[in-house]
């Protein structure tokens, strides 16, 4: 089929529509036997015309054997530890780290570590578990809103909550993600450490700590003065990877930058007695919470909040 | 712009020619299925480099001892390696379609599976989600429904950031959603709309491919026009679908053709097509096609016939659309350059998928159906001889091509002056020796267009022996009275 040579400069050239030649029609054109009219043709979902291309379309589908995590093979990089504080979990490949990172230190609720699969699960646990003036509002109205992205139901309680994901979006009624709270008012550290040892699946199942938890060692929710609370608990403190992560054009954007993880840490802490709390380390010691320090906490009277800023080290 | 992550083929332990005689049969299957109305694909996502570690194929088949203490390792294991290990053991033995039936029938063992999937270890949980696309993918329902306890759990880690973790789900969702309209009862309450809609927004394209396919996948449902094109349409994920589909260098082969394939479900079920025209898939999709002619120009199998196919089908059914006339400007489809365009690919097509030459025409087709511009450039671009060259190919392709004919020549004297003198008349003359009822009935149809309009056709058309040619057809039932009519055309004018 030999193609014009203009026709290629043609698609180069500038975009507008022919000027039509005119048209003028003979009624004797369409008189019978002849029943020739130009129609535009509509072809519905499951006719046979679509036959051809849904066959290579699913030849294709079933042909393509494509690689979890895009690039051509997994670069293995020397060993390094992850840099946030208290996690020392090792890796010797970044596609690792960075599953890692997301799943247990980006969406991390500041003041009991919970670790959230997503932004929005965190915040509705912030606001759920660590705002007063969110039971305060409670008392009086609906305020726990459906967990299901889209659907903007809200109830009485997280109670009258699950029953409707249970029976509207057939959730199932163990889901991981919606445990209420057990203590009444805000959670304290106090509290956080409660809810820690009931962690045992309810089902039976022993995981290690509950879902979705994580605890650092270190640090203990402080009792934060309300004011300075909202500044603590935002996940944009950690939403930025460290810059060994920085380095892979696949998936992070230029825009990420090393970030400044502010900890609030009660200056007798650091000498307290250890908590049995499981991490995802499996157990570490203080010691080597310790080394992952980069400055001394301030000085201060032994009641004064220690403030240290941590600056996550590029590899 | 058009480079694509190029799918590596399982490794060949066979010649070529079975290996063509297996595609054959495939083709078969998948050609039976279709006029069933059964065409159900799956996409299996495997680590490649994860297989070649893990050195060779799996033989061995797990019974219930062994995969009872392969899930215990791995939920209570004190080692993390162990922990890991004993999950990608399984995964393994869940290549093989006996294991899959042990390991869901063995109590617990799901509930143990969503357990880890769900575990604050991010290791095990992508080797659980792994285990999970491995039933995913089983051609057995029961293996497949098995997993749908995990499905709100994949769908909240949809909006999560893990890129690889999230493209896991999504394909495993999509090869969910494929199963059975049973699962999809499940999914589509518990928000999986939404859920896309949110994760569209991912600047990945491993996500936004696998995204794609799920989303394919789900509008491919039988329902799916009365149940879920609707609340797709609600979304946003129209705008965003058209926005990865509008050419540039941003654009990705691989995202673009699942989405193409998105909208042509959308598009074919015809819900709400205008909608769509509002929000410019007219125009995005010819520019698109612009740019799908220049990329046949330059590369060599690059698999663009699988992106040319749903654009054909998505602009032809779009401007049957009223609203394709009546909404304005830019959103219009005028362009002329689209039909030097669909000329690049209909010579594409006829090398490499020449099946797909129907398409193309029918694309065509619609163009000039009512537009004496688009006739028009068809004449003024020299596209009537290579127009005439398809008519070899097959009866469905000339039937098409004798329909566009008739389209240019029904406008009148000033369009069938165009057409002659040329080769027009001694294809027709080949033609009218088909033995095809269609193929001859629309030449009978052409030749009374020109007869009609163009003052020596009739003439021309006796001097070439053309009663002779009509002559055969006197007796067939559908060509009778058309033939005569010509005849006495062509001798009494």
């Amino acid at each position: 089929m030999q193609l014009p040579p203009a026709l290629h400069a043609r698609l180069a050239g500038a975009p507008g529509p022919a000027e039509p030649l005119p048209v003028e029609r003979d009624p004797a054109a369409r008189t019978a036997p002849f029943r020739f009219a130009p129609r535009p043709v509509r072809f519905p979902r499951e006719h046979d015309f679509f036959e051809e291309g849904d066959v290579q379309r699913h030849l294709y589908l079933q042909d393509v054997l494509t690689q979890v995590g895009g690039a051509p093979e997994r670069p293995r990089v020397p060993e390094f530890t992850c840099q946030v504080a208290g996690c020392c979990q090792v890796f010797d490949a970044l596609e690792d780290y960075e599953h890692h990172y997301h799943t247990l230190h980006r969406n991390v609720c500041s003041f009991c570590k919970r670790a959230f699969p997503s932004g929005h699960l965190l915040d509705t646990h912030i606001l759920e578990w660590h705002d007063s003036l969110f039971q305060i509002l409670a008392e009086r109205q609906d305020m726990y809103q459906c967990l299901v992205e889209g659907c903007t139901e809200k109830f009485r309680t997280s109670r009258d909550r699950k029953e409707h994901l249970v029976m509207r979006h057939l959730y199932p009624a163990d889901f991981r993600f919606d445990k209420p709270r057990k203590s009444r008012g805000p959670v304290m550290p106090g509290a956080a450490e409660q809810v820690l040892a009931e962690a045992p699946g309810d089902d039976g199942v022993p995981s290690e700590g509950d879902a979705m938890e994580v605890c650092s060692e270190h640090v203990e929710p402080p009792p934060a003065p309300t004011g300075e609370r909202r500044a603590y608990s935002h996940r944009e403190m950690n939403s930025c990877p460290s810059a060994a992560l920085a380095q892979l054009p696949r998936i992070w954007p230029e825009r990420y930058h090393l970030p400044s993880v502010l900890v609030k840490v009660p200056h007798e802490d650091l000498k307290g007695p250890r908590r049995e709390i499981s991490t995802s380390n499996g157990g570490s010691s203080a010691a080597l919470w310790r080394c992952c320090w980069a400055f001394p906490p301030r000085r201060g009277g032994p009641r004064t909040l220690a403030r240290a800023a941590l600056h996550v080290a590029g590899l | 712009m058009w480079s694509r992550q190029r799918g590596r083929l399982k490794p060949l332990c066979c010649g070529v020619e079975e290996l063509r005689c297996r595609r054959r049969e495939r083709e078969a299957a998948l050609r039976k299925a279709r006029r069933e109305q059964q065409l159900v694909s799956k996409r299996l996502l495997r680590d490649e480099a994860l297989e070649e570690a893990e050195e060779g194929c799996v033989a061995v088949i797990f019974g219930e001892a062994e995969i009872q203490q392969f899930l215990r390792l791995a939920q209570r294991g004190t080692e993390e390696k162990e922990r890991e290990g004993a999950l990608v053991s399984l995964r393994r033995g869940l290549q093989h379609p006996e294991t899959q039936q042990t390991f869901i029938r063995l109590e617990g063992s799901i509930r143990t599976l969503v357990g880890l999937l769900t575990s604050n270890q991010a290791l095990l949980q992508l080797e659980a989600a792994r285990c999970l696309h491995e039933l995913s993918h089983s051609e057995q329902s029961a293996v497949v429904e098995a997993c749908l306890p995990a499905t709100s759990y994949l769908l909240t880690y949809l909006s999560g950031h893990s890129s690889d973790f999230i493209e896991l789900c999504l394909y495993t969702l999509g090869n969910l959603i494929v199963e059975s309209e049973a699962v999809r009862r499940q999914l589509l309450p518990q928000g999986i709309v939404p859920a896309l809609a949110a994760c569209i927004q991912s600047p990945h394209l491993t996500v936004l491919e696998a995204l794609g396919y799920a989303l394919s996948q789900l509008l491919q449902a039988k329902e799916a026009p009365e149940k879920i094109i609707p609340s797709v349409l609600g979304s946003t994920l129209p705008q965003h679908m058209l926005q990865l589909l509008q050419p540039g260098p941003k654009l990705n082969l691989g995202v673009a053709v699942e989405f193409a394939w998105c909208l042509h479900y959308i598009i074919c079920s015809q819900v709400n097509n205008a909608l769509l025209i509002t929000q410019g898939a007219l125009s995005t999709l010819g520019l698109l096609l612009l740019d799908l002619a220049g990329a046949v120009q330059r590369t060599e199998d690059a698999g663009l016939e699988l992106l040319a196919c749903p654009v054909l089908r998505c602009l032809s059914n779009l401007l049957t659309e009223a609203a394709a006339e009546a909404v304005g400007g830019q959103l219009q489809l005028r362009d002329e350059r689209v039909v030097a365009a669909l000329f690049i690919l209909l010579q594409f097509l006829l090398q490499k998928q020449p099946s797909l030459l129907p398409e193309g025409l029918w694309l065509l087709n619609n163009l000039t159906a009512n537009s004496p511009s688009f006739c028009t450039s068809l004449l003024s671009l020299d596209l009537i001889e290579p127009l005439l060259h398809l008519l070899s190919v097959s009866n469905v392709v000339s039937v098409l091509v004798l329909t566009v004919l008739c389209n240019v020549a029904e406008k009148g004297p000033a369009y069938c002056q165009r057409l002659w003198p040329g080769p027009l008349l001694s294809s027709l003359l080949d033609t009218l020796a088909f033995s095809d009822t269609e193929v001859v009935g629309q030449s009978l149809e052409l030749l009374q267009l020109l007869f009609l309009y163009q003052p020596g056709a009739a003439q021309a058309f006796l001097q070439q022996s053309g009663l002779q040619a009509l002559q055969r057809h006197e007796e067939v039932a559908q060509l009778q009275d058309r033939v005569h009519a010509l005849q006495q055309t062509a001798l009494h004018g």
